[in-house]
């Protein structure tokens, strides 16, 4: 599969990344060659098997509904970018 | 451009909707932080609702019994073996950029909720599905301010969303359909359903098309309505906007619109081109729930009685109106209340007169919830049994007895009536000296009802209640009455 400067694009305003415009050649060629890699899988029967969606074989990990220790609020907010009192201050969102 | 009832009459309204209703746990979906609402802000946090890196989530049992109890509700077909899924993107108030949510594969697949619409027409709106996910943090956007702020104690908090087919035809419809899914939550005991509060939110799937069109409309979706009467302003205003661009020969564009409570109109906020690309992919730090045949029939011995159940129930069995089932049985407590009233008497429509009746105006006077009546179900039903009994009238029995029992809820409304000296004089003996004096001292009126003024019948009536001081058994009373008028 091929992977277009279009594409590139998409990917990184998914992830929220800027790319330099220069390098945008030799990434979608890098992108393109991990795809061919993956792509590999493909040539796999894999007719009837169920998908694996976690490493474990463990099923019903589950918790009862009990309230646990918090995060101490200072502790909390020590991580914010930015804080304003109790709150995370963050730029403006708006949709 | 004015739309003509011709022109909107030549389409029609098709509506989904999407009802996420925040569960009753104490803890959250996938940690233990508390769920309860109003503290300080950030204090219901932990390192995994902050999305800090290297942090495992864990579920919540009584989250998917919550699920599985609203899928029972609905008739959903409750998918055995769940999975989750990582809905991806970026915004403030989610810090571990996804949300964790079903994708494929949600805990409860189809099903229904049957309504009940004003005029007494019945509906069904089938369920696509029920889905599992978590709620994000709150934002705060000031005004003249240039930042948001974040509040995480919402982050995480079990939310079930319910998706309905595009099978609304109307406004109240919809209406009616969130009505219902209120009422089945409260009665499950699993969400509050208060949507002014945000514990129930819904966005709306609206499309309109000629009557008759085989193919769907393009769908916009409107978001931000926090109440059930606001969602059907939104639906209105879409339908009068959706038509006058068709018949201006403007096409609708599939987008996402916000309704503002204050014109009633709806603008718009970004177009499905642009929308964000969620990349779903199974959430590989969970592992599987299977929810087993034992598990299960556990969940289902815990169901309540449900609402269209006992409605059933009023009217099958105890012969009640639909009118009356479907205002006692709006309320669970309040259906509860009279389900056991039922049970210690048999007079089931004077159960209902009451209910209907004295019990929700002295509720609603004082604003108390069934909960704090102080009259208890077979208390009640005593009261019922003195009437029945003759022993006491009804205007008696409300006036005098009933706002005794009300100040003290312990007391046999019999022993109050005996110690008020309200026990009905049905005795014939006593009677009739009293009728013979209203009589001797009414004899022109008398002379009246003889020659034909039949309605001076109420006349003489009250004034044997007055002279008996309301003690006389009406039934005894007329007919001495009526014996010494006719001869």
């Amino acid at each position: 599969m091929k992977v277009d400067t279009n594409t590139l694009k998409k990917i990184a305003h998914l992830a929220r990344l800027e790319f330099d415009e220069t390098s945008a050649e030799k990434m979608t060629q890098d992108m393109t060659q991990i795809l061919d890699w993956v792509e590999q899988l493909n040539e796999v029967d894999t007719e009837g098997v169920e998908p694996i969606t976690t490493m474990s074989s463990e099923v019903n990990v589950l918790r009862e509904d009990k309230v646990g220790e918090h995060l101490p609020h200072e502790s909390g907010l020590k991580n914010a970018p930015q804080r304003d009192s109790d709150y995370f201050r963050v730029p403006k969102v708006l949709e | 451009m004015m739309l003509s009832a011709d022109i909107k009459n030549k389409y029609e309204l098709v509506v989904g909707l999407e009802v996420h209703a925040q569960l009753l746990t104490k803890s959250k979906m996938y940690a233990s932080d508390s769920t309860e609402f109003g503290n300080l802000p950030n204090t219901h946090i932990s390192v995994l609702t902050l999305g800090h890196p290297g942090t495992l989530p864990k579920v919540n049992k009584k989250a998917v019994e919550f699920a599985v109890k609203m899928g029972l509700a609905c008739n959903s077909e409750i998918t055995r073996r769940n999975i989750f899924a990582r809905k991806n993107y970026f915004y403030p108030d989610l810090p571990k950029g996804y949300q964790i949510t079903q994708d494929k594969g949600p805990i409860c697949v189809g099903g229904e909720v049957p309504l009940t619409l004003p005029d007494g027409t019945k509906k069904s709106v089938t369920l696509t599905r029920i889905h599992m996910e978590e709620d994000a943090g709150k934002s705060m956007h000031l005004v003249g301010e240039v930042d948001t702020l974040v509040d995480y104690n919402r982050a995480g908090v079990p939310l079930i969303e319910i998706v309905s087919e595009p099978d609304i035809r109307s406004s109240e419809e919809a209406y009616a359909f969130l009505m219902e899914i209120k009422k089945l939550v409260r009665y499950l005991d699993i969400c509050d359903g208060n949507m002014e509060e945000g514990s129930l939110r819904c966005d709306a799937n609206i499309s309109v098309r000629l009557h008759g069109a085989a193919e769907y409309g393009k769908k916009v979706e409107v978001k931000n309505m926090n109440s059930f009467r606001n969602v059907a302003r939104a639906i209105e205003h879409e339908f009068e906007r959706q038509i006058l661009l068709i018949e201006e020969g403007v096409e609708i564009v599939s987008e996402t619109r916000t309704f503002d409570a204050t014109t009633g109109t709806t603008a718009s906020m970004r177009t499905k081109e642009d929308l964000n690309d969620y990349r779903y992919f199974p959430e590989p730090d969970l592992s599987p729930v299977v929810v087993s045949e034992e598990w299960l029939e556990s969940v289902r011995k815990e169901m309540p009685a449900l609402p269209r159940e006992l409605h059933a129930k009023f009217v099958n069995e105890y012969g009640l109106p639909e009118y009356d089932a479907g205002v006692l049985t709006d309320s669970k407590e309040i259906a509860l209340y009279f389900n056991e009233l039922c049970e210690a008497t048999a007079n089931y429509k004077a159960a209902s007169n009451w209910m209907m009746g004295p019990v929700k105006s002295y509720l609603n006077e004082l604003t108390l919830h069934i909960s704090d009546f102080p009259i208890q179900p077979n208390r009640l039903a005593d009261l019922i049994g003195i009437i029945d009994d003759g022993k006491i009238n009804f205007s008696v029995a409300s006036q005098k007895v009933y706002p005794e029992m009300l100040k003290n809820g312990e007391k046999s409304p019999l022993e109050i009536a005996q110690e008020l000296n309200l026990i009905q004089d049905s005795d014939e003996g006593s009677l009739r000296p009293i009728v013979e004096s209203v009589l001797a001292e009414n004899g022109a009126k008398v002379e009246e009802y003889r020659s034909g003024k039949k309605g001076l019948m109420g006349m003489f009536m009250g004034q044997v209640m007055k002279k008996s001081q309301g003690k006389a058994d009406p039934k005894v009373a007329t007919k001495i009455l009526t014996e010494l008028l006719e001869n």
